[in-house]
């Protein structure tokens, strides 16, 4: 279902890892700014979906390595996963748990079970959107 | 400690597979080493419990609800917790030999470890609803080993049988607990156990019977339910061994005798319990005496001493409680043992008909031996456990005033019949002249002989020293149903009395009726096929008839047609939503007083008016998708001016990704043209104006009411300092509400699925509809 218009094609090269940036951006920053992994999945899919359009399914498939529907299942696995660790420590069930560093040159970093979740929301966004579409499009033949 | 017992068997059923990828053929026997080692942990309760103490042991479980785990191990419990752990332990090993080379034995494991693990959950829980959950665990991993061989559409149907039957009488059993645990206060067993009294003089007193009865008769196997149990023996053997005979199917009993002491002794629960009991036991043993395939007499004999266990714990008193915990061991043991003898004996001729069976000792002299101390103890005889618990069951219907002489009657009745029961049984396959078989026969391997062996052995030490069982458990079990303590020794020689002189009448009888059975069985199964209107039957009538029902209200509200479920949906909103709304506002929803509007808003509002009505109207699809873009992008901008950024973004990118799917499925779809009636565009149009309007009116309806002001500002201040995140919508989203997003996104990955399966399988023909 490749449309062979050349504009489209140079358009989608650039704008895949730019787009791709953007979504890792938007899901870093989503615990303090508008952001947060839902719509930073949306973001990376809409990114594939530009160049699916342009170059068709097969390279989308090569790209992402990972088959959409197993991304799917290890977004869940992720956020279910990111509440077990506050269970050992003797909190409830998803109670968040935040490690701050301090690094050279790049400043403070926090990292935190509900950052895991997020990535596990953001994995699962996009692989529920992969999956409709890439079946959607490769229906048509 | 206790916590860790009942659930190692979950852990270790997880772990099971990989154990038996390294371990292959000896895996049974490494993992009967939990069972072993919990049947160990358990028996050193015995000496403490046999003094007559109670132990409940507590885990913190959601300690901020004030909910709490906790066990009860008192006789009765212990009773089943030993014999759960000691037969699982054989029947583990058992099912390595038997199963051995099958593809699914992993599978097998995972279950049967699974299943050992709820049965002793529910037998030492001491709060109702943990007992409910396990029972129910109980009732889903028998249905998975019934329909073990799943490939077998047979053992399909009888699986499902079982769970409908099981988990229909379970629905009813959580409604009766739940209403237990309003009255008593407390769902804690130790603390209902207590408070008798307010149950019995209750005005809800008989529908809580009746609806824990049902549950207890339906897992119980009791009539008019007890059609499935023999049915549930399409499982491999070990699993009837285990579940259909010596554990599974007495949960009802169990539960029957732990709730005595609360609701017992009133005249509804002797007359319900004697009734259905008494029936039950006839029934059984009537089946039992007419079938021909080994399993099949086995499981309706199980269905006989069940009815007998309901029947003593109904009759109540000291004796009666004695006698039905004695009979309940004695019964596991030998039944059991005949269970594997009868896997043993299928597996190496290949046939279950005992027709076709004879001479087999000459070829398995041990299983003959073991087929024979275990028979004997079935039918009652001495020097065996059964015949101790035979007695004082006799004693024990003799001592009952009033009615206990019909139930005496019925007693000695059924009892001639096991006699010639287990007279076939044992005597069919091993004796007289070797016939031909499926296989050639030979002695069965030391994995399935070593837990009939010791269970049989068992049966006959309990048999000559009775004490050793009878004075400490089973005198604790006793007590835990009678509710008082209950001091009755058990002994194998009481002189010649009543019961003694019933026994050798039986004998004889039993004989009698041994040597005319081919006779007799043709004149029972006679002209008038009785099974056209037994309950079995009234169940598939039910099913079909339900199943009809599921397809007709199929054809008619999912058509496939996506105008009439849209069309449904809606009309039933209006409907429900809106009478709702009128009746209880009136007009009281329109907005009074001046709107706070600003004109940018009425703007966008107006912009989205327009494009909606461009949607509908317009004869191009692109401009249609187009239009419909514009209503979303909208919509959009409405959050971000009402500052909802986050929800703009999301709204923004949902439409883009929706446009996209819109126009990738454009390409299948065909050009717009005039398909509807003008009666029936008008009729689109009246019900999306009502749905539209019926949603405003909900709207203004809101504007009135004041939400609880302090959830959003406590978000909106502990967001950062507990959270440490400054996007509140975001900090909610991951943190607060984590558990309600996983929820979502969960939902989220089943529509993908559901989306893709829809795509994908949709050109093959459908193959699951027969």
């Amino acid at each position: 279902m490749s449309s062979y218009s050349l504009i489209l094609r140079t358009a989608a090269r650039f704008l895949l890892p730019l787009l791709l940036m953007f979504s890792v951006f938007l899901l870093l920053r989503g615990h303090d700014l508008p952001g947060g992994g839902f719509i930073a999945g949306l973001v990376a899919s809409c990114a594939f979906v530009v160049y699916l359009f342009a170059f068709d399914v097969a390279p989308v498939r090569r790209m992402l390595r990972l088959d959409p529907r197993s991304m799917v299942g290890v977004g869940l696995l992720l956020a279910a996963l990111s509440g077990v660790p506050a269970v050992f420590m003797g909190d409830a069930f998803f109670t968040g748990l935040w490690l701050e560093l301090e690094l050279p040159r790049v400043g403070e970093i926090k990292l935190s079970t509900p950052l895991v979740f997020d990535i596990g929301v953001y994995l699962v966004v996009l692989g529920s959107v992969m999956a409709i579409v890439m079946a959607l499009a490769e229906g048509e033949e | 400690m206790m916590l860790t017992a009942v659930l190692s068997g979950f852990v270790l059923a997880a772990l099971a597979p990989w154990l038996f990828r390294g371990l292959g053929a000896r895996t049974g026997w490494v993992l009967a080493l939990l069972p072993a080692a919990l049947l160990a942990w358990f028996a050193s309760f015995v000496p403490s419990v046999a003094g007559g103490e109670v132990h409940v042991l507590q885990h913190a479980w959601v300690p901020s609800l004030g909910l709490q785990l906790s066990f009860l191990v008192d006789g009765l419990s212990l009773l089943f917790a030993l014999l759960i752990s000691l037969i699982g332990t054989f029947i583990v090993i058992y099912g390595g030999g038997y199963l051995a080379g099958h593809r699914d034995l992993p599978r097998f494991y995972v279950l049967i470890l699974s299943f050992m693990a709820s049965m002793l959950g529910l037998v030492l829980s001491n709060n109702l609803i943990t007992l409910f959950v396990f029972w129910e665990l109980t009732s889903i991993t028998s249905y998975l080993l019934i329909g073990f061989n799943h490939e077998d559409k047979e053992a399909r149907r009888c699986a499902l049988q079982g769970l409908l039957v099981t988990v229909t009488g379970g629905l009813a059993l959580l409604v009766g607990l739940v209403m237990m645990g309003l009255i008593a206060g407390s769902f804690e067993l130790s603390e209902i156990l207590a408070s008798g009294e307010l149950f019995r003089d209750h005005a809800l007193y008989m529908p809580i019977l009746l609806l824990v009865l049902a549950g207890a008769f339906t897992k119980s196997a009791q009539v008019p339910f007890h059609f499935w149990l023999p049915n549930a023996m399409a499982a491999p053997t070990p699993v009837s061994a285990y579940l259909h005979s010596a554990t599974m199917v007495k949960a009802g009993v169990y539960l029957m005798a732990r709730l005595n002491p609360t609701m017992g002794g009133t005249e509804a629960w002797f007359l319900i319990l004697g009734l259905v009991g008494a029936l039950t036991m006839l029934t059984g043993v009537w089946m039992a005496y007419r079938s021909t395939g080994i399993k099949r007499v086995l499981a309706y004999s199980t269905v006989m001493a069940l009815g007998t266990l309901t029947m003593l714990i109904g009759m109540g008193g000291e004796k009666a409680a004695m006698a039905a915990v004695t009979f309940l061991l004695a019964h596991a043991l030998y039944k059991g043992a005949l269970f594997m003898v009868a896997g043993a004996i299928d597996h190496e001729t290949g046939t279950k008909d005992l027709e076709q069976l004879g001479g087999l000792r000459r070829k398995m002299p041990v299983t003959a031996v073991v087929a024979v101390v275990a028979g004997l103890s079935l039918a009652g005889l001495p020097p065996l456990f059964g015949f101790v618990a035979k007695e004082l069951l006799l004693e024990a219907v003799l001592a009952r005033p009033g009615p206990g002489w019909i139930l005496a009657g019925l007693v000695v009745l059924s009892s001639m019949l096991v006699v010639a029961v287990a007279a076939i049984v044992v005597l069919k396959p091993f004796f007289g002249a070797l016939r031909e078989t499926p296989r050639h026969p030979h002695e069965a391997p030391p994995s399935m002989l070593l837990g009939p062996a010791i269970l049989a052995s068992l049966g006959l030490g309990f048999g000559l020293l009775p004490w050793l069982a009878g004075q400490g458990l089973l005198a604790a079990a006793a007590s835990a149903v009678y509710g008082h303590p209950v001091n009755i020794s058990l002994s194998l020689w009481h002189g010649v009395n009543l019961p003694l002189i019933l026994s050798a009448l039986i004998l004889i009888a039993g004989i009698l009726l041994y040597f005319k059975w081919p006779r007799l069985r043709d004149w029972f199964n006679g002209p008038v096929a009785l099974d056209q209107y037994g309950p079995e039957a009234l169940y598939y009538r039910f099913t079909g008839a339900l199943s009809n029902f599921a397809g007709w209200q199929t054809r008619v509200l999912q058509n496939g047609y996506m105008r009439n479920y849209l069309l449904t949906i809606l009309l039933t909103t209006v409907a429900v939503v809106g009478y709702t709304l009128f009746s209880r506002l009136g007009w009281g929803w329109l907005p009074s007083g001046e709107l706070d509007v600003r004109f940018y808003e009425l703007v966008v509002a107006g912009g989205i008016i327009v494009a909606a009505v461009g949607a509908a109207v317009m004869r191009s699809k692109l401009a249609a998708v187009a239009a419909m873009g514009v209503v979303g992008f909208a919509v959009a901008l409405i959050y971000v001016l009402f500052s909802a950024p986050d929800l703009g973004i999301t709204q923004v990118l949902v439409e883009t990704l929706t446009v996209i799917l819109l126009v990738l499925a454009l390409f299948k779809l065909p050009n717009f043209s005039r398909l509807s009636s003008r009666m029936s565009r008008l009729r689109d149009v009246t019900v999306g104006v009502a749905f539209g309007g019926l949603m405003a009116a909900l709207m203004f309806s809101t504007l009135g009411v004041q939400f609880e002001p302090s959830i959003s500002a406590w978000f909106l201040e502990s967001a950062y300092t507990e959270a440490q995140g400054r996007n509140v919508v975001n900090v909610i989203l991951v943190d607060f509400r984590a558990l309600d997003t996983l929820g979502e996104i969960y939902v989220l990955a089943l529509a993908a699925i559901g989306v893709y399966a829809m795509m994908k399988f949709r050109s093959q023909p459908a193959e699951g509809r027969s």
